[in-house]
């Protein structure tokens, strides 16, 4: 006997064939609602949303070595996208240097490779940093990127106080999502309240954090799940930084979000309106914020690179549109579409361009940027708004029992809920209830090969001259002064390590140096291996 | 009867283990002895685990581009350590157009995105 079919989202929340005014019949508009720019500001943070300003158009970008990702940035920047967005390679992410063994064959391959101050200045050469916006995306070693940043603006004359921009500095998800750690959760946290403290007194127009949902969900959550572990990461952060004697109206407006838009398409609208209830009420009511600018929930987001199939890769143009249009109605404040390409690869200029042009086509010819958060009062979008606010409390309740998310991460809490539920998605997938086209449905028979970029073997050899050509040139007993500066500043608590840092950078000390000095200190994490 | 044994590996400094973690949880559903690495291996953890732990065969999932480094200098070593008789897969985000040259080089098979899980059975016995 067939089975019968089961009416579900991705996320596994049943869905009815009709909904109507019952299934609404708690909503209270007020209450729950309210307009835009109001709190809960479920219906967006801004009274006129993309009327005020269109989201911001960052693409993710980085590859090789610093100079190919400046071509990149001077040509996107040319073609009409409105801030920088940096993807650095993997043992940058992890904090080591190109020279470390592990290095070996992914240097340049997933990002840009920066070992230090001179590869930094030769990114954004010529790209004024108070001109633009730029988000790095680095976790446990984002405090030294930083610091390379603000070195570079110093050096081209623009005062910290102009320069605005992000940086994820996100640790705690590390430890179950993106794995780009170095030190230890309780560690990661002080550090990220360092930077934290640092750039309210210094770089006031700085996000120091970006409390990131999209590589939960990437690493195979649910929604409810990346919606619950990204607010409960936020919590974490918040009461850390409430315990370091900083004021919550002082640091919260400064806090911003990133989210993964998957694809089902009112699945994804609801959890983004959902995340904007949840954050306020939870600034205002647990934390006592008065400012409504440090309840607002404002996010960057990503279309779903898991979604992305090698298999007739066009076909991920028309899932990216769907996923950015989500986002869109889902009131985002800045957005990165996929390239078709990056099932297999970092993406060609050509890729680039058409997922850049997918955002334009959105913001100029479709018109759904007109009206502010226009699926309000749909019965469906408010009964999901609702149920998925519900089942990610349940999450966070739950977090809390276990002590909160500091906690919930070292006894390895939202890492088996995440491998459940990817476990769960793969199984449907080779069972063909959830249908993939060209994966498991539609599938075509011969495929003409795409024509992908290629990152040139000769960046491991720059980059490795690059490093032994920093340390002639320095000042090597002033790096090891200030290394043993940043030591110090590790060892005491009540001492903020981004000072010393930034000294330590000056002297071109490399990434993999300042790393090890914390880690000195800090110690490492290992992964557990559990799967 | 031994089970069969295989090792589930990461090299390098990629976190992507979704794919890895799931490879190494189906295998254990369907009755095989897994040992999974965890993250951040050299080539030379990789194949002194496979030894240590006696496997038959080693995969390897590489997402970071490394593929055409990390495949070759496995197979190297293990040629070295005298494992002709483990066998090594692997799969990712691997284009094509890499794979014949990673094949010539023994590695026994490699999966792209979108493979189904079954397919991995029929390599390994």
């Amino acid at each position: 006997m067939p089975k019968e079919k089961k009416y579900e989202s991705l996320s596994g929340i049943p869905i009815g064939e009709v909904y109507s005014p019952p299934d609404v019949r708690g909503l209270d508009y007020e209450r729950d609602l309210g307009y835009p720019g109001e709190f809960p500001f479920t219906r967006g943070v801004q009274k006129n949303m993309y009327r005020g300003r269109l989201w911001t158009m960052r693409q993710f970008s980085g590859f090789g070595t610093a100079e190919e990702t400046n071509n990149r940035y001077k040509y996107l920047l040319a073609n009409g996208q409105t801030g920088l967005s940096v993807a650095f390679h993997f043992p940058t992410l992890k904090g080591v240097n190109s020279d470390h063994p592990l290095s070996r064959g992914e240097i340049g391959k997933c990002g840009v490779a920066i070992d230090s101050l001179r590869d930094m200045e030769l990114l954004f050469d010529g790209i004024p940093l108070d001109k633009v916006t730029t988000s790095m995306t680095v976790n446990h070693p984002a405090p030294i990127l930083l610091a390379m940043y603000l070195t570079v603006a110093e050096k081209q004359g623009v005062s910290w106080e102009k320069v605005g921009g992000t940086v994820q500095n996100d640790p705690l998800k590390e430890f179950f999502a993106q794995k780009s750690y170095v030190w230890p959760p309780r560690q990661s946290v002080r550090l990220l309240v360092d930077t934290m403290e640092f750039c309210l007194k210094n770089v006031p127009k700085w996000h120091p954090v970006s409390i990131s949902g999209y590589h939960i969900r990437e690493a195979g959550s649910t929604a409810q799940q990346e919606l619950a572990f990204t607010l409960a990461d936020g919590l974490a952060y918040v009461e850390a930084a409430v315990e370091r004697g900083i004021d919550v109206d002082d640091f919260a407006p400064h806090l911003s979000f990133f989210f993964d838009a998957h694809m089902d398409f009112f699945e994804e609208i609801a959890k983004f309106r959902a995340a904007r209830r949840m954050w306020a009420r939870f600034m205002k009511e647990r934390f006592g914020a008065k400012n409504p600018k440090s309840m607002w929930l404002r996010f960057h987001t990503q279309t779903a690179g898991v979604s992305l199939t090698a298999q007739q890769p066009l076909n991920n143009i028309v899932r990216t549109a769907y996923e950015a249009l989500s986002a869109v109605l889902g009131g985002t404040q800045s957005l990165h579409t996929n390239s078709f390409d990056e099932a297999e690869a970092l993406p060609t200029e050509e890729a680039v361009t058409v997922a850049l042009r997918t955002q334009q086509i959105i913001a100029h010819e479709t018109g759904v940027a007109n009206t502010v958060d226009p699926l309000a009062g749909s019965y469906f979008v408010e009964s999901m708004t609702d149920e998925m606010e519900r089942q990610a409390l349940r999450y966070i309740e739950k977090i809390e029992e276990l002590g909160g998310m500091i906690n919930a991460v070292e006894a390895g809490f939202p890492q088996s809920e995440i491998m459940k539920a990817s476990m769960d998605f793969q199984k449907a997938v080779e069972s063909g209830e959830q249908v993939i086209v060209g994966v498991n449905k539609y599938i075509a028979e011969k495929e003409p090969p795409l024509n992908l970029l290629k990152i040139d073997e000769s960046v491991e050899k720059t980059q490795l001259a690059r490093i032994e050509e920093t340390k002639k040139n320095r000042d090597n007993e002033k790096v090891a002064a200030a290394l043993e500066r940043v030591r110090d500043a590790a060892r005491d608590e009540s001492s903020n390590a981004m000072e010393p840092i930034i000294e330590a950078v000056r002297e071109y000390a490399l990434l993999g140096e300042v790393c090890e000095a914390l880690v000195d200190v800090f110690g490492s994490y290992t992964d557990p291996g559990t799967f | 009867m031994k089970k069969y044994r295989v090792l589930i590996a990461k090299p390098g400094l990629d976190g992507h283990d979704r794919g890895a973690k799931i490879i190494a949880k189906y295998l254990q559903e369907q009755g095989y002895e897994v040992i999974y690495t965890g993250l951040n291996q050299s080539p030379e953890q990789i194949v002194t685990a496979a030894l240590q732990e006696a496997v038959d065969a080693v995969g390897i999932s590489v997402l970071s581009g490394s593929h055409n480094y990390v495949f070759p200098e496995v197979a190297r070593q293990m040629r070295e350590k005298g494992m002709e008789d483990v066998l090594l897969f692997g799969g990712g985000t691997i284009p094509e157009e890499d794979i014949p040259p990673l094949l010539a080089q023994g590695v026994k098979a490699l999966f792209r995105p979108g493979t189904p899980l079954e397919d991995i059975l029929k390599v390994l016995k």
